[in-house]
């Protein structure tokens, strides 16, 4: 390698004004549209919560999902909720393909988190198991799949803990 | 020609998780290591982002907050640099956000209560796409450091935060900018996690007079790495064994 990568920095507490600058309360002025925020067709509710190893919940982090596969590409971001710490997502259901479970990269940024997080979400009513990736997590796995909700999934994560969802070096 | 999976990520050259004078830290950082997966199509993809998605005015800071015929308060600067991978190659096409304090060093979000007044011209928010030859520029004000609350006398050296996407989302980085002879740098527990001095230098803005505006604007000097590809073994080399 000819260079090195840039080193990580935490995002801080303030990320949205970059990321999600209505959030912050930036008024739109000169700016162009806020990214990240579109619902695809067939959308299902996905809920995402942060907590931290005190129990709390993250109110200030920012969340990516992405999913790749023939049937979907889609990308989005949402902020955990300055008040409540919810972060709501609009994204198809993700496909099987390629030998893999249904699944969704997850990557976490904030305040305390000096490089960014990678995770997973699967889903249970799909069938997980022989999933190359799930399997690395071994008793963990568990921490990586969602749960059932009436307007669709609902996954905790937990940086800390006995809890601890299992974050990966891809 | 496809391109393979991109190289590991050298750990010991990022921050710790834990960096305990970085207070925030120690609630947030995963206790148990990284497990290490093999990168499929999900993490050698991401999204693609194209100039129509931003506005005429996101590359330059200090107008993009302005009211009409006005500017953002403080030293003019501009900052650019080059996108590049670890093989030195450009990385074309790709989203790179910044935010900031104002030259007072307060930001605009509502979360934000420092004493240091706003700028009623000035937001913060700033974004470009990298050229074909991985450039990218942008205009805004030097940041002012700031007070933070991590249980001393701290002080955050002026800095921008970036965020930059790659060709995949093993590359997605966010990281900081810091400006060359600021003081605070040695004193920062959040710019002293990176591990080495090697490092931190990477992440320390030039001042660049080749490029400053005489009468107009100075400027500075940044280029972001990110991952590379892992080696290739190419047939000719197999032949060769």
């Amino acid at each position: 390698m000819a260079l090195k990568e840039s080193p990580s920095q935490t995002a801080g507490p303030y990320v949205h004004i970059g990321c999600l600058p209505q959030t912050a309360g930036l008024e739109p002025r000169g700016m162009g549209a806020q990214l990240g925020g579109e619902v695809p067709e067939g959308a299902v509710t996905l809920d995402l919560t942060v907590y931290d190893g005190a129990g709390e919940v993250v109110r200030d982090a920012l969340i990516e999902i992405w999913q790749c596969s023939d049937a979907h590409q889609h990308w989005a971001r949402q902020a955990t909720d300055l008040n409540t710490g919810l972060a709501r997502f609009e994204t198809v259901k993700p496909v099987a393909e390629a030998g893999q479970a249904p699944h969704l990269l997850v990557w976490i940024v904030a305040r305390g988190i000096n490089l960014g997080l990678t995770t997973r979400v699967y889903f249970p009513d799909e069938d997980n198991a022989g999933d190359p990736v799930l399997g690395l997590a071994g008793k963990r796995a568990e921490t990586l799949v969602a749960e059932r909700t009436n307007a669709g999934y609902a996954h905790v994560i937990h940086l800390q803990g006995p809890k601890e969802t299992v974050f990966f070096d891809v | 020609m496809p391109e393979g999976p991109f190289a590991p990520r050298d750990l010991a050259w990022h921050p710790p998780a834990l960096y305990p004078d970085y207070r925030s830290s120690r609630l947030r950082a995963p206790q148990q290591a990284l497990i290490a997966m093999p990168q499929t199509p999900t993490e050698c993809t991401g999204p693609v982002f194209g100039h129509d998605a931003l506005g005429p005015l996101d590359d330059d800071l200090i107008r993009n907050y302005a009211v009409s015929g006005q500017s953002a308060q403080g030293p003019r600067i501009i900052v650019h640099g080059r996108l590049l991978d670890e093989d030195a190659r450009p990385v074309p096409g790709k989203l790179i956000e910044v935010w900031q304090a104002n030259a007072g060093g307060r930001y605009r979000h509502v979360n934000d209560g420092y004493l240091a007044p706003l700028d009623d011209n000035f937001g913060g928010c700033g974004r470009c796409i990298s050229g074909e030859d991985g450039s990218y520029s942008f205009r805004t004000i030097l940041p002012g450091p700031y007070p933070w609350p991590n249980g001393g006398n701290n002080w955050r050296p002026a800095h921008i935060h970036f965020s930059v996407f790659g060709d995949g989302f093993a590359q997605r980085l966010i990281t900081q900018m810091y400006f060359e002879g600021d003081p605070h740098i040695a004193l920062c527990p959040i710019v002293q996690s990176i591990p080495s001095e090697d490092a931190i230098d990477r992440l320390v803005a030039r001042l660049d007079m080749e490029a400053t505006i005489p009468m107009d604007i100075r400027a500075y000097r940044f280029d972001i790495v990110l991952r590379g590809r892992a080696a290739t073994v190419f047939e000719n080399q197999l032949e060769g064994t």
